[in-house]
């Protein structure tokens, strides 16, 4: 078997068969690369050269330097959006993964009719943001207005709300990965463990958590940055409502996180949109920064096996 | 399986490959008619080869299927292919913004209806002086210059709001829509009903819904009743940059009476919908509707409604002298053709649009969709609400213009009273809707 492994690496290595695969490279790699550039590179570099331009439509751009960026900073609804999308990023980060893991580790304890557990809890994924939004509208409707209140009414709502449909979305998807983590557990270290006289609680924290760190990193990286970029749940379920007036006439609006900020500044009218394009600019900035910080502090914390 | 994995693979590949070719090249996977079933059929074989083509970006989702209809009779006589795309409700300015980008491919016809929207989109909006359509028009009321004079947008039909009445139920409950002539009276009348609505077995007023699909009646309509007396008191004739909401109190008086003889209660209202308000109206369960003449058709043909029993009658909100009052009329339904479209486009909407106003199928669908439109071509419409409105102009009462179109960043500051009137309806005060109206036009004035 062994043998047979290094003839194909072999051969694979042999200059007659690497060199034509070598030479059209490009037919491998051209496509993916021309959709690449032209789904994402183009779009981004355009968007940024955007944000110092007042435009209409994306193809009459006239360039007017920063003063889209000084708009955007002083902009207390941004700013009021920027500390709501992080309180919310915060408490949903916790929230699904504790939650996550909790199911991921008793779906592999060997239940009785696991697959169906992991197939109802993932189902909700397969919802799109929207309908999602809408099902989860009616379903509080539906309660709230027994005591007279809606979710459009308090700002505590809808907060709660929104985590508690991203947490109903984003639990499944994180309790796959989870459990994947779990399986990869080795069995004989947990023996070794046991024999060594290691409780339930010390098995968990001193052998399950560090060996699935990578399980956990990736999680995080992806509850983080979901948070951040929530849009549909949040224009769908209540809109930014309810709206707080401020003496001058300035409108906050108090459960807009910062995606939909960024949408409503844009359509707000003609000479608005390069301001919500620098917004948008900032925000990926923002979530690129915060998506890194993440990634290597978990990182770190990984160990080899 | 290795073998279906690597078929799928080179699916995707193609894929790939197909989708990155530049839209010129692929016109049928880009342009939108996957939505305009009738605007790909195949012109027939007699008939002449089409120069130019018209894609109009319609903003009625009502009027869609009258439309496509329209586009595909359009298409059969002379072969110049008419893609109608409708733009899903609410959403009309994201839609234009992101199909007008589209180069060769974007609307060659839009709706730019009001200040804001000249604001936004008078760069594209090509000079109807001289051509056909224009001078097919009766009257420049209804439509939107340039600062230079340049005829920007047509107004194509005119619309009038105001309380639809169930003239049958009024009658029933032992009222007479004669008896209804100020705010003092509608308020009797609409108290008077409500508080015998076990025993009636119908209610006052249809719910004041404030989800996105209903508020634009009390945002947008309702709100024009203080706009407008303000603004007739000043002489206002362009975009102030402040208002004083002098006329708020009657606001407030109406939306009271509107939330308060409601079977809904107003702790409710806020997810309540339009469909809903509508077909409480339309099946009966309430006497009073504040809508506009756009209704008529499916009150009529999905409620089965007879005409008879329908009339409009102004929105009374107790201002002095509004016994006078007509109901509300003005447009924001106006054309604008693309003036960056290709020229044998240009003139290929144009030939549309005109054909559109002086042709037999054309003025047919306009009055039954738009009722009475300014064209010398126009038909007689059958909709009672516009007869309402002609009567009352015949008895010499005033009209209450459109007065909201002067409102900035409309679609913001709309947001911002009706997220007031949502919390001022479920027990909230009455102050942030007199910040919203008056600090929040202030405010959005200064950001446009």
């Amino acid at each position: 078997m062994k043998r047979r492994t290094q003839n194909h690496e072999a051969a694979l290595s042999g200059a007659l068969i690497r060199r034509p695969i070598q030479r059209s490279f490009a037919i491998f790699l051209l496509p993916t690369f021309a959709a690449f550039c032209i789904g994402f590179i183009y779009p981004f570099l355009q968007g940024v050269y955007l944000s110092f331009c007042k435009f209409t439509t994306t193809s009459n751009a006239n360039w007017i330097g920063l003063g889209n960026y000084i708009k955007a900073f002083s902009d207390k609804s941004f700013m009021h959006a920027f500390q709501y999308t992080a309180l919310f990023a915060i408490v949903s980060l916790i929230v699904i993964n504790v939650l996550a893991f909790a199911v991921a580790y008793a779906l592999t304890r060997g239940i009785k009719g696991s697959n169906s557990f992991r197939t109802v809890f993932f189902m909700p994924n397969l919802i799109g943001g929207i309908v999602l939004g809408y099902i989860w509208s009616m379903i509080f409707g539906g309660i709230l207005s027994r005591f007279g209140t809606s979710i459009v009414l308090s700002t505590a709502y809808g907060y709660w709300g929104l985590i508690i449909l991203m947490a109903w979305q984003q639990i499944g998807y994180m309790m796959i990965i989870y459990i994947a983590g779990l399986q990869s557990v080795p069995g004989d270290m947990i023996e070794a463990a046991k024999i060594d006289g290691a409780n339930g609680w010390h098995m968990l924290w001193h052998i399950t958590i560090p060996t699935i760190m990578p399980a956990i990193t990736i999680c995080t990286f992806l509850t983080l940055t979901n948070s951040f970029k929530l849009f549909d749940q949040n224009l769908v379920l209540n809109g930014g409502q309810p709206f707080i007036f401020m003496a001058d006439g300035t409108v906050i609006r108090s459960t807009e996180m910062l995606a939909l900020n960024i949408y409503n500044t844009f359509y707000l009218n003609a000479n608005s949109r390069g301001i919500g394009q620098a917004k948008a600019v900032l925000f990926f900035v923002l979530v690129a920064s915060i998506a890194l910080i993440q990634f290597s502090a978990t990182r770190r914390k990984e160990i080899q096996q | 399986m290795k073998k279906l994995f690597a078929l799928i693979l080179i699916a995707m590949l193609a894929f790939a490959c197909f989708a990155c070719t530049p839209a010129t090249q692929a016109p049928a996977t880009e342009e939108p008619v996957a939505e305009a079933p009738v605007a790909a059929e195949q012109p027939a074989a007699e008939a002449p080869v089409a120069a130019g083509k018209v894609y109009y970006l319609n903003f009625k989702p009502e009027a869609d299927s009258a439309w496509q209809t329209l586009a595909a009779q359009y298409t059969a006589l002379t072969g110049v292919p008419v893609t109608i795309v409708t733009a899903a409700s609410g959403t009309y300015s994201e839609t234009l913004t992101a199909e007008m980008d589209k180069g060769a491919a974007a609307p060659t016809l839009f709706q730019c209806g009001n200040k804001a929207g000249l604001d936004t989109w008078g760069d594209f909006c090509y000079d109807f002086t001289g051509t056909e359509v224009y001078a097919q028009q009766t009257t420049d009321d209804f439509n939107l210059f340039k600062e230079t004079g340049e005829v920007a947008c047509l107004g194509y039909c005119y619309e009038c709001y105001g309380i639809i009445v169930n003239t049958a139920l009024l009658e029933q409950a032992g009222h007479s829509l004669s008896g209804i002539t100020d705010f003092a009276s509608l308020k009797a009348v609409a108290e008077d009903i409500h508080s015998r609505a076990a025993e009636l077995g119908f209610d006052a007023f249809t719910s004041s819904g404030m989800d996105g699909s209903s508020s634009w009646r009390f945002s947008g309509h309702l709100a024009n009743m203080p706009l407008f007396y303000e603004f007739r008191d000043d002489g206002v004739t362009e975009q102030p940059a402040t208002i004083t909401g002098k006329y708020l109190e009657n606001y407030k008086n109406i939306w009271d009476l509107y939330i308060n003889n409601s079977a809904t209660d107003p702790t409710q209202l806020a997810s309540a919908t339009g469909d809903q308000a509508q077909a409480e109206f339309g099946e009966g369960k309430a006497v009073f509707f504040q809508n506009g003449s756009w209704e008529y058709a499916n009150l009529t043909t999905k409620f089965g409604m007879s005409p008879d029993n329908l009339a409009m009658i102004p929105i009374y909100c107790g201002v002095e002298g509004e016994s006078n009052a007509a109901v509300s009329a003005g447009t924001e339904n106006m054309w604008a053709v693309n003036s960056q479209a290709a020229p044998e486009n240009i003139q290929a909407t144009l030939d549309f649009l005109n054909w559109v106003v002086t042709s037999d199928e054309g003025t047919t669908m306009m009055a039954e969709q738009f009722g009475p439109i300014p064209f010398k071509a126009a038909k007689a419409s059958a909709n009672v609400f516009f007869n309402d409105a002609n009567e009352q102009l015949a008895a010499g009462k005033y009209v209450v213009t459109w007065a909201f179109n002067f409102t900035p960043n409309v679609d913001n500051w709309r947001a911002g009273v009706v997220a007031a009137l949502t919390q001022y309806s479920a027990g909230a005060t009455w102050d942030d809707v007199v910040t919203a109206f008056v600090a929040g036009w202030a405010t959005q004035y200064a950001a446009q």
